[in-house]
């Protein structure tokens, strides 16, 4: 697995995919946060760091199927699947070393951001009036989520050869699974049973996490997710086998 | 350590694509694995390799079974697939390094063995190049050191020589020759001179099934009804003439005085025909055993038409 892992992230250095990544998403996020009036920090005037965590999901909606939709696509068209799947690996070995660089990249990128809380801590009207638990919780969310979203991507790359349709698998399933609960959860059908729809939605365990207080039922909630889609994705390998 | 296949099936969809083959490769064998495309040679590999699972049958490299002990096959086993897939962003050091530590060599015994088998694969001027800058030839040879980076007991080659020009041609058969010995080597050609100049033994396929397994002289005496010896003279003789020479069955002119004499198979016609000459006083320029082709052979083998001298 670890060689798996080693050689997918240098595939992403040796590529523009890394940079190109890392790049959009801090340029994106630095003009979101600190540049356009509507959403900056320093026209809204509190101290917090809501801008990164609101919108944060949805440019990873966008960048984490970009990054993971050729771990597996790209495999099948080439053939070098063949190749990995005839070495004394276990398919476990092969997804987790593909869904780790993934996520060693994501965290890459979000890693610069912490120049963001530096810089609201420092701006405070006293330094250190920024909500810090509030911050990590919000962090600790916001990685989850990529990992999520990760997962999601290595499914959906594994489902098709075609890079493109697995990029778009990806982002609409992410959208689903993010915000597609919330909405659903607002028709008007569900009665008492609106909240137990909101809850199987990501937004709601990320806002929750958001608050400062870690609450292992949303961790469990996001582990269990990230475990179901590689699952499935372990799935879709070994039908090869049937 | 060897490989063994016993009513092996293969359905695609409803594709019958092998039709209960069996044959066996034991240790020190190099069989050559001949067929017509799509015969069913590339699937046979990708089952051994336990990249596909077979129908029905049963399949065993190295006493292991591909169902049940695949790992273990999985590291005994050097594999070449089919169009030799490469990842192409990778420098060649590299991309031998990750294949040898799949496997589970490490630090300096790795970095020495990949350099040994730049070294035996004539990689050492492309050494420092990516894969995708390398030509044809080259990726080839890249194949066969992954296939070979861990010394590996049984080697499975589908078309190793595949697109390769007559000098790699013969640089490849040579490092095949070399490195198989003590290894149960099994590789799929249509090349019959390849066949020809590396293996033993020869299974041909047809269609999903065996259609000949023996050894390359046996099969070549074999499966023809006809020997030719063909005969040149300084000027023209009547065929009738040529007829009458013991144990010709047919004779035809093939160029100026050149002509083609059927006999039956193992009988040497060359002494009658040259006391025949020396008896009518003519000037015989030329006499030679057609070898008979293993290219005719496999046409017989694996068409309708048996082809028609």
């Amino acid at each position: 697995m670890i060689q798996v892992l080693s050689k997918e992230f240098n595939s992403f250095l040796n590529s523009l995919i890394a940079y190109v990544v890392i790049g959009v998403f801090l340029i994106a996020m630095g003009l979101l946060m600190w540049v356009f009036p509507e959403t900056s920090v320093l026209e809204y005037g509190y101290a917090d760091m809501e801008t990164l965590f609101r919108l944060g999901p949805y440019v990873l909606i966008f960048l984490i199927p970009a990054i993971t939709m050729r771990s597996f696509a790209e495999e099948k068209k080439a053939g070098t699947i063949e190749l990995l799947i005839t070495k004394p690996l276990s398919d476990w070995d092969i997804i987790l070393g593909k869904f780790l660089a993934c996520f060693l990249l994501v965290c890459c990128a979000l890693l610069p951001t912490i120049i963001y809380y530096v810089s609201v801590y420092k701006l405070g009207a006293s330094p250190g009036n920024i909500d810090t638990p509030g911050v990590i919780g919000s962090y600790i969310g916001l990685v989850l989520l990529g990992a999520v979203f990760c997962a999601v991507g290595i499914l959906a790359s594994s489902l098709t050869r075609n890079q493109i349709v697995a990029f778009i698998i990806a982002a609409f399933l992410c959208f689903i699974l993010f915000s597609g609960f919330e909405s659903l959860s607002a028709l008007n059908v569900w009665s008492a049973n609106a909240l137990l729809i909101k809850q199987l939605g990501l937004v709601e365990h990320y806002q929750s996490l958001g608050r400062g207080l870690i609450d292992s039922r949303d961790v469990i909630f996001f582990g269990t997710v990230i475990l179901v889609m590689l699952s499935l994705t372990k799935l879709n390998l070994s039908i090869r086998q049937w | 350590m060897s490989l063994q296949i016993q009513h092996l099936s293969k359905v695609y969809g409803k594709q019958k694509a092998l039709n209960e083959i069996s044959f066996s490769v034991e240790t020190g064998e190099i069989v050559g694995f001949l067929g017509p495309n799509g015969a069913g040679k590339s699937t046979t590999m990708k089952i051994a390799t336990c990249f596909l699972p077979p129908t029905s049958g049963v399949v065993k490299v190295g006493g292991f079974d591909v169902l049940e002990h695949p790992k273990e096959i999985k590291k005994i086993t050097g594999y070449l697939p089919e169009h030799n897939p490469l990842y192409l962003d990778l420098y060649v050091h590299e991309y031998l390094s990750f294949i040898g530590k799949l496997y589970g060599l490490g630090g300096s015994a790795l970095r020495k063995r990949v350099g040994e088998m730049v070294e035996l694969c004539g990689l050492t001027r492309e050494q420092n190049k990516r894969i995708e800058a390398l030509s044809k030839g080259y990726r080839q040879r890249v194949g066969l050191a992954q296939a070979l980076i861990h010394d590996p007991q049984v080697l499975i080659l589908d078309e190793p020589t595949s697109g390769l020009d007559p000098n790699q041609l013969l640089e490849i058969r040579k490092l095949i020759r070399e490195i198989s010995r003590n290894k149960t080597v099994i590789f799929s050609t249509h090349i019959m001179q390849e066949v020809q100049a590396l293996c033993n033994r020869v299974v041909v396929i047809n269609r999903g099934n065996i259609v000949a397994d023996d050894q390359v002289d046996n099969l070549l005496k074999g499966a023809v009804d006809q020997k030719f010896v063909i005969v040149e003279f300084e000027n023209e003789v009547a065929t009738t003439l040529l007829s009458g020479i013991p144990g010709v069955v047919s004779v035809n002119e093939v160029k100026a005085f050149t002509y083609r004499l059927g006999t039956a198979p193992g009988a040497d016609i060359r002494p009658e025909v040259f006391r025949f000459a020396a008896d009518n006083n003519l000037s015989l320029v030329g006499l030679r055993q057609e070898e008979s082709k293993l290219e005719d052979i496999f046409q017989i083998l694996t068409s309708q038409n048996p082809v028609q001298h």
